[in-house]
């Protein structure tokens, strides 16, 4: 078998596995985060399906998926089927780029070269930035299509809110694209070896911690959660949706939360690298998928300890607090990288 | 005590931060309904009565520009159960389980408010030993109603962890309600002339644990809540609601005292052992939610104050008034003592005759001042009664209250106030 026919194969199997994995990974997320909810709140959490109730979250597709769906009746009905897909389907894109283990060097795979990337891929940074962006129309569309007020306030919050911290977002990173001098997520990485204290955290931690707020806007969560605001906008853009139209949304939400997790952790966590290079005997995979889980426990802690931001001081803090930090993150880095190296 | 009719002086708002002025405010609220009337571009959004935070089946009709709330449409009776015109088909006593559906997270003092009223009316004096169990339970009431109203109060703010470590020290009260009267939410424990039962055996070392206890909670409350920096920015300045504002709309209760106002009717027009037992009235001066907030944190910590006093102090003596023509007799004694069968008898088929005339008397609730119309054309049964409940007044208040605001503050503020739609719909 000759090397591109291996390659083929071996992406194929990615391609296929990846996704899988990520999506079994992701229903025992949504498990996790309603222990852990249970543990913040004085509760045991789930308990019945599975042992400490682990198996709850298939239990809740196969309840879903049996739900009536529910289309109102004045919705535009075309929009309002399509946007549960658009807002699922880029979260899983961005797994395309992500580098869960060493890319290149010797065969390492029967004989072959096997590499822990489905695509290597050379603006892969600027892929999951056009990901993120993409999602939003999913939420906009859902908002717009439900024919609902409730849905159309959160649907407007969130356009608003993802555009501002996306710059954030977009500025911040551009910190480590310096850094690296590349926008390949695999390259990121790869300047990030050593130990932790190569990580881009330290020299970046600015732009880590504007990434990391900027990210939990981008992923509706508390205190940034004003698209499903529960209490005031009832379930925001999801208010009309019901069974498994509404189960996309709420996947898609935490496939977003572990691809999130992955991308903080490419480029300010040295993504698969081991913290100490004594730990390397350790695959690469593991260590990301450490990495991840410490940052979705990190989001779910704050989700669950901390009050939501009003509207307007949701977008005072996007825009003059984050954006400016972020742009004089950037200047500071130019100037530091060009006068270094 | 009339110093709770003066109006907060500027002197005791000096300290806090910036706080809109009363001309800032109506300039605000004027603005917002000069931009409907010129623009009549508004949404109109439907809040309730199916809503996960407007405490019931409140409805508002909000008519928004963007996310600024221009105007409000409140729509209350949703709840109503006609508890009026019941009561005038009932004999007094039949009444008092009527009463603790009206604000069903602080039914006893509804049971008792309406007591106070009947007793006024009669003129039946309550022994004092069923005076001190009423301020008890009066307080344990309070302490439910408050530690509740916090839950709620954070959830409407996006956190819902609080809400349940509330409900859980909220478990506590009412553990202790359930020991004293056996019932959870709707006690039923008042008599027209005293308590229904004496304290139970243990009761008393099991409240001084949980009175000790609370006013740690409620440090460990402030700790989380009061300092955490988005609360304060979600509360401070905050539908503010002055002491003007509270009389021209006829709000009272913690929102009041918020507002800088020391009103209290356990202090202005005692009753039960309020007068024998020491406390303050807990007043802030912002009057906005945030300060709601405090004075509901402070209003816990005087509860177990009063009620650890009532604790020390209990007289003995009997807990219900022996007095065969108005109060029902002592249950107990019923099967073994035949003047006290007949009594019961008596109260139960025939009820306790009052006098002609006319009775109010308010008390101070949890949620506010909460009053009570007897109108009494003789024999066993009202001619008229009313309640003038605070949840009513809060519940008109809402459209002074948010308009101009925005939406998300809306249901902070709605919360802030306290009401309760059983107690609004009647």
């Amino acid at each position: 078998m000759s090397d591109p026919i291996a390659q083929l194969i071996f992406l194929i199997v990615k391609a296929i596995l990846l996704p899988v994995l990520i999506v079994l990974f992701v229903a025992f997320v949504i498990y996790f985060e309603r222990k852990f909810a249970g543990f913040f709140q004085a509760r045991v959490g789930p308990t019945y399906l599975g042992p400490w109730g682990s198996l709850q979250s298939f239990g809740d597709i196969f309840k879903l998926m049996s739900k009536e769906d529910v289309t109102p009746a004045r919705a535009d009905k075309p929009v309002f089927k399509l946007a549960p897909y658009i807002a699922f389907i880029p979260a899983f894109l961005v797994m395309a780029v992500l580098p869960f283990g060493p890319v290149g060097g010797e065969p390492n795979l029967f004989g072959y070269r096997f590499d822990y990337v489905i695509a290597n891929f050379d603006a892969g940074l600027v892929l999951f930035l056009a990901m993120c962006a993409l999602g939003v129309y999913g939420v906009v569309l859902a908002g717009w299509s439900s024919n609902s007020n409730y849905s159309l306030l959160g649907g407007l919050r969130a356009g608003a809110q993802m555009i501002s911290y996306e710059l954030a977002m977009g500025f911040s990173v551009v910190g480590v694209m310096l850094m690296a001098g590349s926008m390949s997520l695999v390259d990121i990485v790869d300047r990030q070896a050593g130990n932790f204290w190569d990580w881009y955290f330290i020299p970046q931690i600015v732009g880590a911690v504007i990434f990391f707020i900027a990210s939990i806007a981008e992923l509706n969560r508390t205190p940034f959660d004003l698209a499903e605001a529960e209490q005031e906008l009832v379930a925001g853009h999801l208010t009309e949706y019901s069974g498994m139209r509404w189960g996309m949304f709420y996947f898609a939400e935490y496939v977003n939360l572990v691809v999130v997790s992955a991308i903080v952790s490419t480029l300010y966590l040295g993504g698969w690298r081991a913290p100490l290079e004594v730990l390397d005997f350790i695959p690469g995979p593991i260590w990301l998928f450490l990495k991840i889980c410490v940052l979705i426990f990190l989001y779910m802690w704050i989700r669950w300890t901390i009050f939501r931001y009003r509207y307007n001081q949701l977008m005072s803090i996007g825009w003059k607090v984050l954006l400016p930090l972020s742009i004089a993150n950037l200047a500071v880095t130019a100037v530091v990288v060009s006068l270094v190296g | 005590m009339d110093a709770g009719h003066d109006l907060p002086t500027p002197d005791a708002a000096a300290g806090a931060t910036h706080r809109p002025t009363q001309e800032e405010l109506r300039e605000r609220k004027a603005r917002t309904r000069r931009h409907l009337e010129r623009t009549g571009e508004v949404m109109t959004l439907s809040m309730g009565p199916q809503h996960p935070s407007t405490h019931g089946v409140y409805r508002a009709v909000l008519d928004l520009d963007g996310e600024v709330v221009l105007a409000v449409r409140p729509e209350i009776g949703n709840l109503h159960r006609g508890v009026e015109k019941l009561c005038e088909y009932r004999t007094y006593h039949q009444i008092i389980p009527l009463t603790d559906r009206l604000d069903y997270i602080s039914g006893f003092a509804m049971n008792h408010g309406f007591c106070e009223a009947a007793e006024k009316l009669m003129g039946v004096e309550v022994p004092d030993r069923g005076r001190y169990i009423r301020t008890i339970a009066h307080e344990l009431c309070r302490l439910a109603n408050h530690i509740l109203w916090l839950g709620t109060h954070v959830m409407d703010l996006g956190t819902q962890t609080f809400f349940c470590i509330c409900f859980r020290d909220r478990e506590y009260v009412l553990d202790l309600f359930e020991m004293l009267t056996g019932a959870r939410l709707t006690h039923s424990f008042c008599r027209i002339g005293g308590v229904a039962k004496d304290l139970p055996d243990g009761f008393d070392q099991r409240c001084r644990k949980v009175i000790d206890f609370l006013p740690k909670r409620v440090a460990e409350y402030e700790r989380i809540i009061k300092h955490n920096r988005i609360y304060y920015k979600r509360a401070k300045n905050v539908g503010i609601f002055t002491a003007e504002d509270c009389y021209a709309w006829r709000v009272t209760g913690p929102t009041l005292r918020s507002a800088g106002v020391a009103r209290d009717l356990r202090k202005d027009e005692p009753y039960a052992a309020y007068p024998e037992v020491e406390f303050e009235v807990a007043v802030e001066y912002n009057a906005d939610v945030y300060d709601r907030f405090l004075v509901r944190m402070k209003e816990i910590r005087e509860s177990c104050k009063i009620i650890r006093q009532c604790l020390d102090n209990l007289p003995d003596g009997p807990f219900l008034a022996p007095d065969a023509g108005h109060s029902l007799p002592v249950k107990k004694n019923v099967l073994r003592d035949p003047a006290a069968m007949i009594q019961d008898f008596y109260q139960v088929f025939r009820g306790p005759q009052a006098p002609k005339g006319e009775v109010y008397r308010g008390i101070e609730a949890p949620k506010g001042e909460m009053g009570f119309y007897i109108r009494s054309e003789g024999g066993s049964k009202p001619a008229r009664v009313h309640f003038a409940t605070p949840s009513f007044y809060h519940g008109q208040a809402v459209p002074a209250l948010v308009e101009g605001e925005m939406v998300a503050d809306v249901v902070a503020i709605f919360a802030s106030v306290d009401l309760v739609l059983g107690d609004c719909d009647r």
